[in-house]
C-alpha cells in the first residue's frame, strides 16, 4: 500500500534498488551451554548444544530469503541471532554496510524487525490493537507530534496489511480477531518501526490453510512494494517455493544447500533437500513417496562427525563420516554442501542419486 | 484402497447430526444435518477451516461434547462386528454402560492437543499399563507390559523409552505415544482430530505413514480431521468437505482432487502452493465464513463464491448427486448443479477411479 498518505511517515519512502544487501550474516555460530539433569548415580554434566553453525546470509532489499528445515534444524536460532535477540558465539553481522555491534539496540530494532509464529503469544492480550500499534511507533518517533498524528499512523499502517476498514480493527483485544488478522496486526506492530528488514519466523505454521496464501501475498507486497529485505524461516517447503526468491536448507545446524528458490526445489543437490521434498504433501504424485531418510534430527549436544546428515543419509559413503563436506557450487548461485557432488566422488554411487531428476 | 465397493460396510454412520452450542437465540449452530459414513476398514478426511464443525462432529457423535454443546437431532449408527448388522446401535441414545464398553475399545480419539495431554509425572509405560488395565486386558502386570512394548514398537519409538516421561520426548513422539494409547484397545475405528498439525512436514509424513501401514494391517477404519486438505489427498479413501457446519462435498479422493464439484472445494484446492511448474499468484479464500449464531438462509458459501446465483442466498442446497456423475459415490451441496452448463472449473470431467483388480466403475451408467 504505498498510496498512504506519506504525512503519516508510517510508510517508509524506499529508493532501494532490488537486490542491494541490506543485512549481511557471515559464519554465524551458536552454542549453547547446557546443564543436563543429574542421572542417578552419576554428576551433573554439561554439554554444549552445536545449534547452530557457521552459516553465511545475505539479505537483499525487494527479495525473500527463505531458511528451510525440520524443527530442531537452527531455524530461530538463526533468525534470533539476525534480530540480537540471541548472541552469537562467534561470526559477524553486518547492517546496512555497518557491523551490527556498532548500532545501539534501539537503532538496530528500529531496522531489523521479527515476526513471530504464534500471533496469540505475541500481542498482549490485556492491549488493544491500537495500543500494540502506537507504542512502537511513539518509541521509534514514527508518528508526527499529537494525538491525531498517532491516530492516523496507527490507520495507516493498519491499512498498509488490509485490515480494513480501520474501525473494525483498531480497538480489538487479541482474543477478538482470528488468527490471520492477528498475525497482521503482529506485522503491522513489526513494520510501525520502519524497518528495512524483516525477519518472519514460521509466521504462517499455526494459522488455517485457507489464509495463509493471504498473509504470504500480503508480505510479498511488501516486499515488492517497499522494498523490504526479508527472512522467511519455514519448515514447509512448497511454501518457500512460492514465496521466496532464494532458500537456504538447513539441517542440524547447518546450511545443506542453498541457490534460487525454484532451482533447488526443482533440482535438489542434497539428499536432505529431497528429503523435505518428499515430505511435503503433493497431490500430484501418482504414487506414495517413499522417504528416503527415516528416522529423527540427531541430538546436537553430539553431533554426528563429517556430514550431520550421513546417519539418515540413504546414500552415504564413507568420506561422509569422517569429513564435513565444502560447498560446492552446482548452477549458477546454487550451492550443495554434500560430498556426491564432489569431483572426486561424483561417479560412485550407482543407485538412482538424489537430485538427478530433470529440472 | 477401499475401491472395492462390494462389500463397503458401515461401521460409523452419521445421519443428520445437529450440534448446537448454548441455547435459544444465542445458540451457535456448528454442526447441521451432516452425513458422514465411514466403511470398514476406509480412511475418511473431513477437511475445511477452522470454525467449520469438525472437531464438534468427532465429539458430537461419540458423545464427548461438554457443555454447552447439544446434539439436537440426529443417529450415529455403529456396528461393532463385521457381518453383524442386528448388533447395529445408536451411540445417540446407547446407555451409560454401552457407551463405557463401546469408548477406546471400539472407538478411539486422538485429539490434537491430546499430545500434551499425557500425564507429565507418569512414565509411558505406565500410561499404557493403566489404559490396557482400565480395560482388563492383560492378564499379568508382565503381559501388559510386553504389549506395551510392542505398542510402542507399533508406532515406531524403541521400546527403551518405556521409562521416559513425556517431557523427554519430542512433540512427534509424545503424539506416536498418543496413538499407540489410542490402538492399545485394537479398537474398530479410530477418530484424529488433527493429530499432527503442530508437528513439521518430516515428523508428519512419517506419522501419516504409521498410520497407513497399522490400518493395512489391523483393519481399523479412520476419520482423519485437519483443515489441511493437502494432506488429506494423498492418503484418504474419501474427503467430505466441511463448511460452515455442513457438509458440502464427499467425494472418492482421487475425484474430488482433479474434479472437485464444489466452489468451496475448488478454492481449498487453490490454497496451498505446488511443488511443480510456474509460481502463479494463488489467492486462498478471501472473505471469512458466516457467523453461526445467524447462519444466512441460502448456501453459507455465496457471499465467498465468484459463481453464485440469485438463488444461492435464498435456498439452502441439499447433499446430493452432481450433474456429472460419477459411481455414485459423490455427493455435492450446490445448486450450480442444476444449472445447464457449470462454470469451468466445476465442470472437469470425472478421473478414472483406479481400483486394483476391479474394472473401472461409473462407466456403466
Ligand atoms: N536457549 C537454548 N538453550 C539450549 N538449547 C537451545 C536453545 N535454543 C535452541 N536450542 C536448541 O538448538 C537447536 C535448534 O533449535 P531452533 O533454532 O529452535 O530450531 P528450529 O527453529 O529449526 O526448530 C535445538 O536442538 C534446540 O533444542
Ligand atoms: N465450547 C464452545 N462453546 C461455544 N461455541 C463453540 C464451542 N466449541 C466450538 N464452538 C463453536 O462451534 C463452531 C465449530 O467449532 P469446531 O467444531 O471446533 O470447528 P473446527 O474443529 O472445524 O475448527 C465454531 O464456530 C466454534 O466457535
Ligand atoms: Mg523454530
Ligand atoms: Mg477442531
Amino acid at each position: 500500500m504505498t498510496d498512504a498518505n506519506p504525512e503519516t511517515q508510517a510508510v517508509p519512502v524506499v529508493n532501494r534498488p532490488r537486490g542491494e544487501v541490506v543485512l549481511e550474516a557471515k559464519g554465524l555460530t551458536k552454542h549453547f551451554k547446557v546443564r543436563s539433569k543429574p542421572q542417578r548415580g552419576q554428576r551433573r554434566t554439561r554439554g554444549i548444544v552445536h545449534a547452530c553453525e557457521d552459516v553465511n546470509l545475505t539479505l537483499e532489499a525487494g527479495r525473500v530469503t527463505a531458511v528451510v528445515g525440520e524443527s530442531g534444524s537452527g531455524k530461530t536460532t538463526v533468525s534470533r541471532m539476525l534480530a540480537q535477540l540471541t548472541k552469537p558465539t562467534s561470526g559477524t553481522i553486518t547492517l546496512e554496510g555497518k557491523p551490527a555491534k556498532g548500532y545501539g539496540l534501539r537503532a538496530y530494532r528500529h531496522k531489523v524487525q521479527m515476526v513471530f509464529q504464534d500471533p496469540f503469544a505475541s500481542l498482549n492480550p490485556v492491549h488493544s490493537v491500537r495500543y500494540h500499534l502506537a507504542r512502537p511507533l511513539k518509541l521509534h518517533k514514527r508518528a508526527g507530534a499529537g494525538k491525531e498524528a498517532l491516530a492516523q499512523a496507527v490507520e495507516a499502517l493498519l491499512t498498509r496489511v488490509k485490515l480494513a476498514p480501520t474501525n473494525q480493527y483498531i480497538d480489538k483485544l487479541p482474543h477478538e480477531l482470528s488468527g490471520g488478522q492477528r498475525q497482521r496486526v503482529a506485522i503491522a506492530r513489526a513494520l510501525a518501526a520502519g524497518p528495512t528488514v524483516l525477519l518472519a519466523d514460521e509466521p504462517i505454521s499455526m494459522l488455517d490453510v485457507s489464509i495463509r496464501l493471504g498473509i504470504l501475498n500480503l508480505l510479498g507486497e511488501l516486499r515488492d512494494n517497499e522494498k523490504l529485505a526479508m527472512l522467511y524461516v519455514t519448515h514447509d517447503i512448497a511454501s518457500a517455493r512460492y514465496f521466496a526468491d532464494t532458500m537456504t536448507v538447513m539441517y542440524a545446524g547447518r546450511v545443506v544447500e542453498s541457490g534460487p528458490s525454484l532451482d533447488v526445489t526443482d533440482n535438489p543437490q542434497h539428499p536432505y533437500t529431497r528429503l523435505l521434498l518428499d515430505a511435503a504433501p503433493d497431490p500430484e504424485r501418482e504414487t506414495p513417496a517413499t522417504m528416503q531418510a527415516r528416522g529423527s534430527a540427531p541430538s546436537l549436544i553430539d553431533p554426528p562427525s563429517g556430514c550431520r546428515f550421513h546417519p539418515r543419509c540413504p546414500l552415504a559413503l564413507p568420506i561422509c563420516s569422517e569429513q564435513q563436506p565444502p560447498d560446492i557450487s552446482v548452477g549458477e548461485g546454487h550451492v550443495a554442501a554434500c560430498w556426491l557432488r564432489h569431483d572426486d566422488y561424483k561417479n560412485t554411487t550407482t543407485t538412482a542419486t538424489a537430485g538427478d531428476s530433470p529440472a | 484402497m477401499s475401491a472395492d465397493t462390494t462389500d463397503r460396510q458401515p461401521v460409523l454412520d452419521i445421519r443428520g447430526l445437529c450440534v448446537d452450542y448454548g441455547y435459544g437465540d444465542a445458540a451457535t449452530h456448528a454442526v447441521i444435518e451432516a452425513d458422514l459414513t465411514l466403511h470398514r476398514g476406509e480412511v475418511v478426511g473431513l477437511a475445511g477451516e477452522s470454525g467449520s464443525g469438525k472437531s464438534t462432529i468427532a465429539y458430537g457423535a461419540t458423545r464427548l461434547l461438554r457443555q454447552p454443546g447439544v446434539v439436537t437431532d440426529g443417529i450415529v449408527r455403529f456396528t461393532p462386528d463385521a457381518g453383524k448388522p442386528d448388533e447395529t446401535i445408536d451411540i445417540l441414545e446407547a446407555s451409560p454402560q454401552q457407551l463405557r464398553a463401546i469408548r477406546w475399545s471400539d472407538i478411539a480419539l486422538v485429539f490434537q492437543a491430546a499430545m500434551n495431554s499425557l500425564n507429565p509425572v507418569m512414565s509411558v509405560q505406565a500410561q499404557l499399563i493403566d489404559t490396557l488395565a482400565a480395560h482388563g486386558r492383560g492378564a499379568s502386570r508382565r503381559e501388559r507390559i510386553d504389549r506395551a512394548g510392542e505398542l510402542l514398537e507399533l508406532v515406531g519409538i524403541s521400546q527403551d523409552r518405556l521409562k521416559s516421561f513425556p517431557h523427554e520426548l519430542s512433540g512427534g513422539m509424545k503424539q506416536r505415544v498418543m496413538i499407540a494409547l489410542a490402538l492399545a484397545l485394537e479398537p474398530q475405528v479410530v477418530i484424529m482430530d488433527e493429530p499432527t498439525t503442530a508437528l513439521d512436514v518430516v515428523t508428519q509424513r512419517q506419522i501419516m505413514e504409521q498410520i497407513m501401514g497399522l490400518r493395512d494391517r489391523l483393519g481399523f477404519s479412520v476419520l482423519f480431521i485437519t483443515h489441511d486438505l493437502s494432506l488429506l489427498l494423498e492418503m484418504a479413501d474419501t474427503i467430505a468437505i466441511m463448511y460452515a457446519g455442513r457438509i458440502v462435498e464427499t467425494a472418492p479422493a482421487r475425484q474430488l482432487f482433479h474434479a472437485p464439484r464444489h466452489p468451496y472445494t475448488a478454492a481449498l484446492l487453490d490454497s496451498f502452493p505446488s511443488l511443480h511448474g510456474e509460481r502463479t499468484v494463488m489467492t486462498g479464500i478471501p472473505g471469512s465464513p458466516p457467523d453461526m449464531r445467524k447462519p444466512p438462509a441460502g448456501c453459507a458459501f455465496a457471499d465467498r463464491c465468484k459463481f453464485a446465483l440469485d438463488r444461492c442466498t435464498a435456498d439452502q442446497p441439499v447433499l446430493s448427486s452432481p450433474a456429472i456423475k460419477a459411481d455414485g459415490r459423490r455427493q455435492v451441496a450446490c445448486w450450480l448443479h442444476e444449472e445447464n452448463e457449470l462454470p469451468e472449473p466445476l465442470a472437469a470431467p470425472e478421473p478414472a477411479v483406479q481400483a486394483a483388480g476391479a474394472a473401472p466403475e461409473g462407466g456403466s451408467k
